[in-house]
This record gives structure tokens, C-alpha cells and sequence, in this order.
């Protein structure tokens, strides 16, 4: 039994497969050593001043020692300039993993009790496993139909909330092909634990052949585009902004003005409270009578309309549907 | 000190124990040692049927595939392991024992200043733990401890009002303590007895009741607001009318942030009376000291986002929670340094208590440093919601708190019960404690670093190796607390006789009789010296 | 055992034999005093808290969802809402009389007082539970029978009105158990006081149920602009 479990014996580090992970590992080494040092430091101390200066007799009675005001500064500012440095280390890399590169993969992330969906803008679904070529930077755009749940890829050090009613979103660039790890890291109910999948890596090559494998009829645009018609978007929204609704081509990153002067970005976020919540962003020269279609649509839609409204150009167009 | 001490033998002497006889003298008391031990009693239940949860806990995680229960179970299993250790035992522990036996006793005073209060607080805190109980009996709860919308508001089908409303009941119990408390520390200090010249145990203790009184209505409203929506299926965390329940979160944590600083600061308050008790020594950097549990009282106030790094919060809100972190690490490495310098050139005995005391410097150490994986941003996206953090907070409450509590439990117990326990069994105890504890729990950071999440009923098998181990170091560390269990409640009937002052202790408390009688000081005695004389010239002592 | 106080330790000391009134763990009666007032004013920081959590939500989402709040605030019955600000205000001023009153050691003033207080208090609940009643009718209850009509969403979104009454029925709720429970506390002090237990040596406890009653007096000084005078009401 013992060999069995030896020969099982758990390797020390999770596999080292995106460009964060590596970064984020020296991190924690460095966290490691400091702790081992202090801790050992510490227990070191303790344990020769126990001995060295154990009790004799049970008269002693030991002088009072100085107080040390030195002492106390210097113990204050040495772990003072250690905790700078690990925050700024660790806010930097932090604020790096927020912000995606330029041309990543936009992957829709719908997490629900218990499994995770998942879309490729050319339209391929997957279910607890997600297929993305090798150094590429892929950013996942993520929500959650009923309670919170948390997309998390040890081996990309990589963690975020999905949190019904909003969209969070991280990203990654895998380093190594493989199969990965993916859990649930928000406990979410009773198959919470089974909540689990794999992000499969794939080389260039294999990946272009996994998606005309497992290519569909319609992409998310094409899908988008359909429902934008289907629930009438296009009555008031008219490309010529002639409409009861601004027009949205080339309007998809950019900043417009609110009727009480705020500024907002036309993000997924800015598209998803348009949808639901109308009358909440009123803009001038508009009379505010869009009407809401919350319970109309599910995230998935609205990840598939915001791929439509997206390929509507920001400025440049991208693909034709 | 003043006051004299006749030592008139234990059977004719009259204290506190037996002062008065029969269920009602104590169902009804006002005094505040017998409310220790009210207190004492109840939380020792709470923390077996916590422990017991734990057991099965890690039983069930030997096998990947679960060895025990169904996921349905488990997830029950670890909620009530969190609720009944968190509110039931370590928020009250140590305030509540030997906080209300203490506090009047080191200032000098006959009692707290508001006895009746004090025996409501452990009425409300036996109401809330009776609808805990019963949430417990009827069913069980799987919110976790933390009761996160929109799971705990709208999804789970369990007793999901019972056990927050339980919860919410005892934070009154937390409340009513800690307002006690700070009135008697500020109002009733014996003439002569400065801040300045309080014992260490009192800051910490004065600092804790900052966080109970400011904190605790917070998560009182939190799941007030979690039962309401419950029961009206509407309310303002729910996403489908516009609510966040991430708002919900902000609730929670800005008091379960401070609360574990509830849990940890009376432990370092007791660490420092074993660590100058048993070195003879007055605690290097007294003031350091001192004014470090307070500065961790305040600061604990502006951390609670470092929970929630990857909730969605903004990235500039986290930079401001994860420096704030750090920060709140100093003053706990001040109290590690000063109480390390105090055992220089001292002259030190290795009882149990200092054992206890020890261990927790050492592991306390760890588990900080710990912590500032944690509140290292980038370091946090990986270890949140790992076995990482679950290691952390265990060294912290456990290798910490509980040892601290028992380190209290053991050097007190002489002034409480007037007997002295076996101290051979108690050091024994004490190593059992410390290795199955770091069995059990040092496997978890290195599970956590690997991906293992936390609140997993089944789990990739690469991690049985770890968990296998983690589970054997529980079965001893199990052990380990049934030792004490059963020798210190032996002593009370067959332990030597106490004196006044077993340990050569320097206090006020240890100027009263073992057991004390019920009016502890007939009149307030005088404070004219600075505290811990231990290099004074000796007064005469039994 | 001997007799004297220094050894028995079951004779009282000198002040507690001079005032019945003193309890056994002060040394004198200005401490006593002292603790309780100072005891009363830590337990309004956490009532301060406790609301507060409730107020921090309101002002989020207040921000959010401004036009909502607007609609909902102006569904209120501002008459209501004013009939009651100045009810407690009232109150207030006889509760501050009550404690003079106490102070002064003049029992039937006092009970006089109290019992106005209690009146008081005991009109603004019922103009309170009529709203309540009023948005019943009006189906403006979430969770119970949310259906408003589309005049009284006055153009804004219903989730968002919603979410308004939702913070109106908690935080006037919460108020309004805290009235209750102050309406208790007071009557308890009047059958006190008409018992002749109130004297001029053991009066904190007057005071101290007057700090409890303006602190809940303050919170309705808060609640009612920040509920029904929201976006300007009498333009």
C-alpha cells in the first residue's frame, strides 16, 4: 500500500502552461522562501533561547532587559520595505492579467448549474472543454445563468468569478499543447465538485482542423444577426440612424455621452444593460422608448447579439457574417 | 498591590463556586466567573460537534471518489464544521471564557459593569446556537459558512432561514460581550491602574470589543437582508430585478474580515501573559504591543476586499485592499519580534501553557506569512478558493487561536477551579496537538498550490496522496484535544490543591484566592506599579 | 469569620450601604451613572452599524438606478412622510422633558411625559401601517404583490421601482421595529416611574431610554429625505 501511494507521489508544482504562469510562480517562490526563512528564523530563535536560557532554579529572577527603540524600527521597516516590494510585484502582475492583449480569441463563457458552456465566435459550442491553439492569447468574456460559479485553470494560474447578472472576463495564452484542468472554484451547490472540464491546447494546425471539424452551420454572428431581426432590434435601430434608435454600425468601443453628460464605453457590459435595462441609460436626442427584454432572452443570445452588434465594425469591419 | 490574601483551606473557604448550590444559582447568576463557565461548557459542545463534522470531513476525502457521503452531505458537512467552529466556538472563545472571567479581575473589579447583561449575552448566545442546532438536526444547511447569493437566497432548498437566523441571533451574544467590555475597562479600573499600566491580555481584549461592537452589526444585517429575500423570493440582491449579489459579499466580508481578527487577537493578548509568566520577564516593547492590537483593530476595517480579488471587483479597489494587507501584517510581526525578544535572557520553564505558547508563535508565524500569499494580488488569483487558503486560515485558527485558548484554558485553570491538572499529560497533549496539526494541515498548502479547490466532495485522484496524509494527521490531532478533555476534567475532583499563585504569575488576578470568592476584590486594591515587577524585589508569595 | 469589611467577604462596603441604589460592582454612584450612559452610547455606534450597511446599499443603488428611485420616491405620500417627521421630532422634545423631569425627582410629570411620548410614538406607527396599507392596495409590495400600474411607475423601469420599494419597506421596517421596541422600553419605564421607582439617585435609566429614542427619532430624520424626497418633490 505504501509503494502504491508512493508511486503516486504528487508532484510539487502544477504544470506551467501559460505566459502568467511562470511569472506568477516566481512570485510564489519568492513568497515561499520568505516564509520558510522567517518561520525558521523564528522556531530557530524560540528554540535556543529556550535552552540557552532555560530556568535553573526557582529563585531566579532575570534583570528586566533594555527596551530597544532601534530594535523596534528596525523590525518594523525591513518587513515594511518586504511588504512594499511583494505588493507592488504583485499588483503589477495582477493589473497585466486584466488587461488582454490586442487580437485574442473572444471566447462567450455561460457557466450554470452544473456544467460550463462555451462559445467560439465562428459558432462551435463546447461543453466542459474548451479547445484554443497554442500561444495565442485567448480572453474569455464569462456569465452565469443562476448562481455564482468561477472559471479556474491551475495550470494557467488563472481564476475569475461568473456572476449572473454581469460579465467578468480573463484571458490567457497557453504555452504548452495539453489537457488542462478546469474547476469551479465558487462553491455553487450540491455538484459543485463535479463542475469540472478540460481546456484542451492544441498546435496551430490541429486546431484549424478541430474547427472544421466541428464547424457549424452559423457563426455567433450570423446567429446574432438573425435574432437582431427576429425581436425586432432592427425596426428602430436602422443602419442609416434614421430610426427611433441610434444606429450601431462602427459604434461597437467606443465612447458616447449619456443625457445626464456621464460617458460610458459601448462595451458587452454597455450592450447587455441596454438590452435589460433601457430606460437606465437615456441618451440625448433620443426619446427613451426602447422596451426592456429582460426574460426575453438568455445570456447565451445576448452573447450571440454582441458578436452581431461587434462585427458591425468599430471603425474598421471585420469579417463578413 | 495591596490587598493581603488569608489563605483559609478550600473545604471551609467560601468562593465563588460554592458560594451558592443548585441548578437556579447558576441558570441565574450574575457573576461573571460563573458565566465563564456557563460560557465554558456551552462552547466546549459546540466545538465537538464542529470537530465532529470535521472527522467525517476527512474521512470522506481518502478516496477521490468520496469515501463516505454523498455530495449532498458534504457540502452540508463543511457549512455546519464553518458556522459552528466560526460563531459558536472561536469568536467566543476566548472573550467569553476567560475574557469574563478575567477582565473584572485584572482591573481590580468586583464584576463587569453590567452583570445581567452578561448572563443575556450567553442566553442569546444559547438561543442562536438552539436554531443553528436545529437547522443542523432537521437537515442540515449547504450555503457554506459564507452564505453567498444567489445561491443562499434563491437556490438551496435547506434550512438555509433557520441557520441565519441562528447566526444572526449570537452576533447580539458577540455585541452585548464586547460593549460590556469596554465600559468596564474604561469606567471601573482599579485607582492607580493607567491604560498604560493594564495588562497586555486587557488591550487585547479592549481591541477585540472595538471589532465586536463595530463589526458585528454588519453581517447582523447582511443575512437579515439574505433571510428576507429568502422569504419574499425578492429582494436586493437578486440579478433578475437589477440587484448584485456581489453586494452581498462587501456585506459579508466587512465583518468576517475584523471577525477573524475577533478570533485571533485574544490569543495573542493570552500569548503574551504565558510568554512573560513562564520567562519571567516583562514583555519586551510593551506599548509595541499594546498599541499594535489596536492598530490590527483598525486596519482590519479596510481589508475585506482582499476576499474577493476575482469577484468581479475593480482592479484599482483591489490595489487599495491588497496594501492595506500587507499593512495589517506589521503589527502582527511586531508582537512576533517583541515576544521572541522577551524570551531573552529570561528564565524559562517549559509547562504546558508555555508550550501552547510557543507553538502558537511558531505556527502563527507561518500561517501569516501565508496570508501574504493571499494578499498578494497576483499570487491571490491562483490560491483563492484553494486548499491554499483553507491551510492559511487553519494555522492562523488553529495552530493560532485554539492553541492560544488552551495555552489560557491550562494556565488559568489553577485560578478557576483551584487544582492543579497533570502536567506531564498536558505537555503530552500539547506535541500531540502540534504534530497532528501540522500533519493535517501543512499538506493543504501544497494541494492548494496544485489546483485542488476547496469545498470539493470528489476530486481528481493526482491529489489522494496529500489528502491521505492530511486525513491521518486529523485522526491524531483528534486525539490530541480528547487528552485535555479528559485529565483537566479529572483535576477538578482529584487534582492537587491550587494556591493563589501556582505559576509565580505577576497580576491582579493571581492576588485573589484559587478559586476566588464571588466579590473577587472587597474593596478595588491599588495599583502603584508599572505591571509585570517580575525583575522587582519579591513580595511575599504562596 | 470576622465581621468587618476588610475579611467578610460578604458585608458590603460604606457607599453601597448609603445607597440602595448603587449596584455591588460600582464604587460610587456617579460611576454607575457614568457606565450606563457611556454603555448606551457604544450600543447606538452599533445600531449606527447596523442601519448602516442598509444605507451604504441604499446609496448604491440609489446611484444606479436614479430614475427608479425617483418614480418610487414620488409614489410616497409626502403628507404622510412630513406628519410623521414632526410626530417624532414632538417626541423627542417630550422624551428631553421626561429626562429633566426625572432628574428633577417630579414623579407625575414625568409619567405624564413618558406616556405623551409613548402617544406619540404609537401615532406615527398607525400613520405608518396605513402606507403600508396604502401600497397594498396599490400592489406596490415586492414579494408579495408587486404589480404597479403603469401611472405609478411614472415612465421609469419596473425592476428599478422595485428594487426603491424594496429598500423602502426594509429600512421603514427596520425603523419601525426599533420604534417598537422603544415604545416597550418606555412603557416599562412608566410603570417604573408610576411605581415610584425612579428617583433623583437612579435616573440613568430615563436618560439612557432617551438616547435609545432620539437615536431612533435621528434615523427617521435620515430615512425620510433620503426616501421620500428623492429628485425634488415640490417643484
Amino acid at each position: 500500500m505504501a509503494g502504491a501511494l508512493l508511486a503516486q507521489w504528487p508532484q510539487l508544482r502544477p504544470a506551467n502552461a501559460s505566459i502568467s504562469a511562470g511569472r506568477i510562480d516566481h512570485l510564489y517562490f519568492f513568497l515561499t522562501g520568505l516564509t520558510l526563512f522567517f518561520t525558521f528564523a523564528i522556531f530557530a530563535t524560540i528554540f535556543y533561547f529556550m535552552i540557552k536560557y532555560r530556568r535553573r532554579s526557582e529563585q531566579e529572577r532575570p534583570p528586566a532587559t533594555e527596551q530597544s527603540f532601534a530594535l523596534e524600527l528596525t523590525w518594523i521597516i525591513i518587513p515594511s520595505l518586504i511588504c512594499v516590494f511583494v505588493f507592488l510585484w504583485g499588483a503589477s502582475l495582477f493589473f497585466a492579467a486584466a488587461r488582454p492583449p490586442q487580437g485574442a480569441i473572444e471566447i462567450f463563457v455561460v457557466g450554470k448549474q452544473w456544467m460550463w458552456h462555451l462559445q467560439h465566435p465562428e459558432g462551435q459550442r463546447e461543453i466542459n472543454q474548451l479547445h484554443v491553439p497554442v500561444d495565442v492569447p485567448v480572453r474569455l468574456t464569462m456569465t452565469s445563468e443562476d448562481v455564482i460559479h468561477d472559471f479556474f485553470v491551475p495550470a494557467f494560474r488563472m481564476k475569475m468569478d461568473v456572476v449572473p447578472g454581469r460579465y467578468t472576463s480573463e484571458w490567457f495564452q497557453a504555452t504548452q499543447p495539453g489537457s488542462y484542468h478546469l474547476f469551479c472554484a465558487q462553491y455553487c451547490g450540491t455538484l459543485h465538485s463535479g463542475m469540472t472540464g478540460t481546456i484542451e491546447v492544441m498546435t496551430p494546425t490541429d486546431y484549424a482542423q478541430w474547427l472544421r471539424d466541428n464547424s457549424t452551420t452559423e457563426s455567433m454572428v450570423q446567429t446574432g444577426q438573425q435574432l437582431f431581426t427576429r425581436l425586432g432590434c432592427d425596426t428602430c435601430h436602422l443602419a442609416d440612424g434614421s430610426g427611433a434608435g441610434p444606429a450601431l454600425q462602427g459604434r461597437f468601443g467606443k465612447p458616447l455621452t449619456l443625457r445626464d453628460g456621464q460617458t460610458r464605453v459601448m462595451d458587452e457590459a454597455y450592450v447587455r444593460q441596454s438590452i435589460f435595462d433601457p430606460g437606465s441609460l437615456p441618451l440625448p436626442n433620443y426619446r427613451p422608448v426602447m422596451p426592456t427584454f429582460r426574460g426575453q432572452v438568455s445570456e447565451e443570445q445576448i452573447l450571440q447579439l454582441i458578436a452581431y452588434i461587434k462585427s458591425l465594425g468599430s471603425g474598421e469591419r471585420t469579417q463578413a457574417p | 498591590m495591596s490587598t493581603a490574601v488569608a489563605e483559609v483551606p478550600v473545604e471551609t473557604r467560601i468562593h465563588y463556586l460554592n458560594a451558592s448550590y443548585g441548578i437556579k444559582s447558576w441558570l441565574f447568576t450574575t457573576d461573571h466567573k460563573r458565566i465563564a463557565l456557563l460560557y465554558l461548557g456551552s462552547i466546549t459542545l459546540m466545538f465537538f460537534i464542529g470537530g465532529a463534522m470535521a472527522v467525517l470531513m476527512r474521512l470522506h476525502l481518502i478516496e477521490p471518489a468520496g469515501a463516505l457521503v454523498q455530495p449532498e452531505t458534504y457540502n452540508k458537512l463543511f457549512t455546519m464544521h464553518g458556522v459552528v467552529m466560526l460563531f459558536f466556538f472561536l469568536v467566543p472563545s476566548i472573550p467569553a471564557t476567560l475574557g469574563n472571567f478575567l477582565v473584572p479581575m485584572m482591573i481590580g473589579a468586583r464584576d463587569l459593569a453590567f452583570p445581567k447583561l452578561n448572563l443575556l449575552s450567553w442566553y442569546v448566545y444559547i438561543t442562536g446556537a438552539t436554531f443553528t442546532l436545529y437547522a443542523l438536526i432537521s437537515g442540515g444547511v449547504d450555503t457554506g459558512w459564507t452564505f453567498y447569493t444567489p445561491l443562499s437566497s434563491h437556490y438551496l432548498t435547506t434550512h438555509v432561514i433557520a441557520a441565519a437566523t441562528g447566526v444572526f441571533i449570537n452576533g447580539f451574544s458577540s455585541i452585548l460581550t464586547g460593549l460590556n467590555f469596554i465600559v468596564t475597562i474604561h469606567k471601573m479600573r482599579a485607582p492607580g491602574l493607567t491604560w498604560k499600566r493594564m495588562q497586555l491580555f486587557l488591550w487585547s481584549i479592549y481591541a477585540t470589543s472595538v471589532i465586536f461592537v463595530l463589526a458585528t452589526p454588519v453581517i447582523a444585517i447582511a443575512l437579515f437582508l439574505v433571510v428576507l429575500e429568502r422569504a419574499f423570493h425578492v429582494g436586493i440582491f437578486d440579478p433578475a430585478i437589477g440587484g448584485d449579489p456581489v453586494l452581498f459579499q462587501h456585506l459579508f466580508w466587512f465583518y468576517s474580515h475584523p471577525a477573524v481578527y475577533i478570533m485571533i487577537l485574544p490569543g495573542m493578548g493570552v500569548v503574551s501573559e504565558l510568554v512573560t509568566c513562564f520567562s519571567r520577564k516583562k514583555p519586551f516593547g510593551y506599548m509595541f504591543i499594546a498599541y499594535s492590537s489596536m492598530a490590527i483593530a483598525m486596519i482590519s476595517f479596510f481589508v475585506w476586499g482582499h476576499h474577493m480579488f476575482v469577484s468581479g471587483q475593480s482592479v484599482y479597489a483591489g490595489f487599495i485592499f491588497s496594501a492595506l494587507s500587507f499593512a495589517v501584517a506589521i503589527p502582527s510581526a511586531i508582537k512576533v519580534f517583541n515576544w521572541t525578544a522577551t524570551l531573552y535572557k529570561g528564565s524559562i520553564s517549559y509547562q504546558a501553557p508555555m508550550l501552547y505558547a510557543l507553538g502558537f508563535i511558531g505556527l502563527f508565524t507561518m500561517g501569516g506569512l501565508t496570508g501574504l500569499f493571499l494578499a498578494s494580488m497576483a499570487t491571490d488569483i491562483h490560491l483563492h478558493d484553494t486548499y491554499f487558503v483553507i491551510a492559511h486560515f487553519h494555522y492562523i485558527m488553529v495552530g493560532g487561536a485554539v492553541m492560544g485558548y488552551l495555552g489560557g484554558i491550562h494556565y488559568w485553570w489553577p485560578k478557576i477551579t483551584g487544582r492543579l491538572y497533570h502536567d506531564g499529560w498536558a505537555r503530552f497533549a500539547a506535541l500531540v496537538i502540534f504534530v497532528g496539526f501540522n500533519l493535517t494541515f501543512f499538506p493543504q498548502y501544497m494541494l492548494g498550490y496544485l489546483g485542488m479547490p476547496r469545498r470539493y466532495a470528489v476530486y481528481p485522484s493526482e491529489f489522494q496522496v496529500l489528502n491521505v496524509m492530511s486525513s491521518a494527521g486529523a485522526s491524531i490531532l483528534g486525539v490530541g484535544y480528547l487528552i485535555p478533555f479528559i485529565y483537566l476534567l479529572w483535576s477538578i475532583r482529584y487534582g492537587p490543591v491550587a494556591g493563589s499563585n501556582p505559576w509565580g504569575a505577576k497580576g491582579l488576578e493571581w492576588e485573589t484566592p484559587s478559586p476566588p470568592p464571588t466579590n473577587n476584590f472587597q474593596e478595588p486594591p491599588v495599583v502603584a506599579e508599572e505591571p509585570y515587577g517580575y525583575a522587582e524585589p519579591e513580595h511575599a508569595h504562596v | 469569620m470576622s465581621e468587618s469589611a476588610a475579611t467578610n467577604p460578604l458585608a458590603a462596603p460604606p457607599a453601597h450601604r448609603a445607597s440602595p441604589a448603587l449596584h455591588h460592582q460600582f464604587e460610587e454612584l456617579e460611576q454607575q451613572y457614568d457606565a450606563s450612559n457611556f454603555g448606551m452610547w457604544v450600543f447606538l455606534a452599533t445600531e449606527v452599524m447596523f442601519f448602516g450597511g442598509l444605507f451604504t446599499a441604499y446609496i448604491i443603488y440609489r446611484s444606479i438606478y436614479y430614475p427608479g428611485f425617483v418614480a418610487g420616491s414620488h409614489g410616497l405620500e409626502g403628507d404622510f412622510g412630513a406628519a410623521m417627521t414632526f410626530i417624532l421630532l414632538a417626541s423627542s422634545f417630550t422624551m428631553a422633558l421626561s429626562v429633566h423631569a426625572a432628574r428633577e425627582g417630579k414623579r407625575a410629570m414625568l409619567v405624564v411625559l413618558l406616556l405623551l411620548t409613548i402617544f406619540l410614538g404609537i401615532a406615527f406607527l398607525g400613520i405608518k401601517f396605513t402606507e403600508y396599507g396604502h401600497k397594498w392596495h396599490e400592489q406596490m409590495v415586492p414579494g408579495l404583490n408587486f404589480n404597479p400600474s403603469v401611472e405609478a411607475l411614472r415612465g421609469a423601469p419596473g425592476n428599478a421601482v422595485e428594487l426603491f420599494m424594496c429598500f423602502y419597506f426594509f429600512m421603514t421596517g427596520l425603523h419601525a421595529l426599533h420604534m417598537i421596541i422603544g415604545i416597550g422600553l418606555l412603557s416599562v419605564m412608566t410603570i417604573l416611574a408610576w411605581r415610584g421607582k425612579i428617583r433623583r439617585d437612579n435616573y440613568d435609566r430615563i436618560e439612557v431610554s432617551g438616547l435609545y429614542w432620539h437615536f431612533v427619532d435621528i434615523i427617521w430624520i435620515y430615512l425620510f429625505p433620503l426616501l421620500y424626497l428623492v429628485g425634488g418633490r415640490y417643484k
